[in-house]
């Protein structure tokens, strides 16, 4: 490369030297011109992407005025930043492709300017139940042979497989344990369509368990870590106590720790009384308050408060909707939410008719 | 493989390699680039999709049917047509009294409006204008910024990236130095940005490097910025995310000098080097008596090449 640069220099030289020749003699034959060019900021390049960034200001004075004028600057321009960015290819290493009469060919290096991608990058999928048992078992892939000797090499699976077409047997072998009068193909058809339906039935189970691994949230963990709330605490208390062989009857409990009746199972079908001789204050006290209930004229069901919060209701699962979806845009699907003409006819109607329809809804529950 | 884990499968080949085309890859394919007229593009509009579809070809789509949509208040038809598509490049081209020969150029991620920039048309060079000889289809062009413009204003920048992007090509290992044809420059100035695309002609000089000479060639664009609907710096980190897979693995023990020598490293166990196997000179040997005395010391013998 040094010797190229000192050759640039002295056919500049050369070139400088011949353009300083007196006007009157006749002129010297147009020489190729240099390929050197001038520049205050270096340029930036970016090969692989076949870029080049010139932080120089560009020339005003030369690219003002629309016109014709204009359009030679800015050739100007970009004559000199594709001169610099072509003397960067050429100091590429190349090579002839196609052998020594091939076109040269440069051999690009990575683009190094970053852009975002399209998709996200691909996520590992979590394995199968097969796989998670292969592992364990220390079961490696063993690679099977597309051909197999039958007679000669037939293929394994397919076109004219060897072993014959299983659809087309026409001998079936009554196994010697076997029923005589029992139908052996309907036997062999209905075997195949289990087996087919098995594993149709696998393969949607591991979907739906990638499916579910991929979208939960995982769960507060029951050992002690430095950083549990008192809630996480609770949680894991209430499950140290529930994992006995009685699940948690007779365990002995804190001076002041609540008697917790155990989880419904399925919706708890059996009904709970009071004890038939307890508090007597107590029972009096309820007694007098459903009493009061009957008598008063206010309805025992607030409708504003119960519709005010069926829309709270709403709004939150609405909200935490498009959170999940868009929970990746933050502050930008806050800003969208924000601006004025973004949906807000639409809103902004149904916000209108909401109160409405949610009155006539809080009536009609009433009734039921 | 994604097109295998759907709940129903594709039945031919044909639906399975369309899947495994579309589906997140850890190299992914040339980006797309749909080109889509709004609900009154005028002729100039039109032009401007036209010439620049002739640009981008095999990697665009022009849509020849007007949608009245507006992209700045509700993206979700255009986040359709990409998903159906495939196209994660889009420009909009409208027109209307407010914003005359409006261009909107954006990018997707995930199927979702990552970036957006209305951009309004001042001038207009059409390619059939420009009586040339033009590059071949699908040559990958040379781009230039030029303008400090670029670096300083974050807008700026932002459209730098996305006018890569739109405009860059399929990525290849190596590159025929004759067919370094066409170069798209682009400068701002005066808060305008002039984009021209040029044939490179490559003359003779003096020495390896050839001199450029450029002809004009169409589109040429006086462009200046209108809105911006930039995505938000986590969305763009998160879009910018390279998987680790794809990062060169480092070979240890393997050191490069200036020079350009390759140096490696051996890793060697403790060596007792009295048990060394070496070369024996028979005039050098010990005589039986005087290795009995010598009482198993270490023999000086020479280690000649380790």
């Amino acid at each position: 490369m040094a010797a190229a640069v000192r050759v640039e220099e002295l056919l500049a030289a050369a070139a400088a030297g011949e353009r300083e020749a007196p006007p009157g003699e006749p002129q010297p034959p147009p020489q190729p011109r240099g390929v050197s060019v001038e520049k205050e900021l270096e340029l930036e390049f970016d090969l692989g992407n076949l870029l080049a960034l010139d932080p120089n200001p560009p020339p005003a004075a030369g690219l003002r005025g629309a016109g014709p004028r204009r359009e030679a600057g800015l050739r100007a321009l970009a004559r000199d930043n594709v001169q610099l960015l072509v003397a960067q290819l050429w100091a590429l290493p190349a090579e002839r492709a196609g052998g020594a009469a091939g076109p040269l060919v440069a051999r690009l290096p990575e683009p190094s300017c970053r852009l975002p991608r399209e998709k996200p990058p691909p996520r590992p999928r979590p394995p199968t139940r097969w796989e998670q048992f292969a592992r364990l078992k220390g079961i490696r892939r063993r690679k099977r042979s597309s051909l197999v000797w039958d007679e000669q090499w037939r293929r394994r699976w397919g076109y004219r497989r060897a072993g014959g077409d299983p659809a087309r047997s026409w001998l079936v072998e009554v196994p010697a344990g076997a029923d005589p009068e029992e139908d052996q193909f309907a036997k062999k058809r209905q075997e195949k369509r289990e087996r087919v339906a098995r594993n149709e039935f696998n393969r949607l189970r591991n979907l739906a368990c990638a499916h579910r691994a991929a979208t939960t949230i995982p769960a507060p963990p029951l050992h002690p870590t430095g950083h549990q709330s008192r809630e996480e605490l609770g949680l894991a208390a209430r499950v140290a106590r529930v994992s006995t062989a009685s699940l948690g009857r007779f365990q002995p409990r804190l001076p002041k720790e609540p008697v917790e009746l155990p989880p419904r199972g399925r919706g708890g079908k059996k009904r709970r009384f009071q004890p038939v001789l307890g508090d007597l204050a107590a029972e009096r006290g309820r007694q007098l308050e459903l009493l009061r209930t009957m008598n008063s004229k206010k309805p025992a069901l607030d409708i504003t408060r119960a519709v005010n919060k069926q829309l709270r209701e709403e709004d939150a699962e609405a909200a935490s909707a498009k959170g999940k979806k868009r929970g990746q845009r933050g502050k930008r699907g806050r800003r969208q939410q924000q601006r004025p003409g973004r949906g807000g006819k639409k809103s902004g109607a149904r916000r209108q008719q909401r109160p409405a329809g949610g009155s006539a809804g809080g009536g009609k529950r009433k009734k039921a | 493989m994604d097109a295998l884990e759907r709940v129903v499968k594709p039945k031919t080949k044909r639906a399975k390699r369309f899947l495994e085309k579309r589906e997140p890859k850890l190299t992914e394919n040339t980006k797309n680039a749909m080109l889509i007229k709004g609900g009154n593009a005028n002729l100039t509009v039109t032009e401007v999709l036209k010439d620049i579809y002739a640009v981008k070809k095999p990697f665009a789509v022009l849509y020849k049917k007007k949608n009245i949509t507006r992209p700045f208040e509700d993206q979700t038809s255009l986040e359709f047509f990409s998903k159906k598509s495939d196209c994660s490049l889009f420009l909009f081209g409208s027109h209307n009294k407010k914003r005359p020969n409006n261009l909107i150029i954006g990018r997707m991620f995930d199927y979702h409006v990552l970036d957006m920039i209305e951009l309004g048309i001042e001038n207009f060079v059409s390619l059939k204008d420009v009586k040339n000889n033009k590059c071949p289809e699908g040559t990958k062009p040379m781009l230039i910024f030029a303008g400090d413009m670029f670096d300083l204003n974050e807008e700026y920048r932002r459209l730098k990236n996305l006018l890569i992007d739109f405009f860059r090509g399929p990525t290849v290992p190596s590159i025929r130095l004759a067919g370094l044809e066409h170069v798209l420059h682009f400068t701002a100035l005066d808060g305008k940005i002039y984009m021209r695309s040029y044939r490179v002609l490559l003359k003779k000089s003096g020495c390896k490097i050839p001199r450029i000479e450029l002809e004009d060639i169409g589109p040429s664009l006086d462009l200046v910025m209108r809105r911006t609907h930039l995505a938000s710096d986590d969305l763009y980190k998160l879009s910018l995310k390279q998987p680790k897979a794809l990062k060169p693995k480092k070979k240890k023990n393997i050191s490069h000098d200036v020079f350009g020598t390759t140096y490696g490293r051996i890793h060697m166990q403790k060596q007792d080097l009295s048990k060394l196997q070496t070369r024996k000179m028979k005039g050098l040997r010990k005589r039986r008596a005087e290795k009995s005395a010598q009482d198993g010391g270490i023999s000086p013998k020479k280690a000649k090449s380790a």
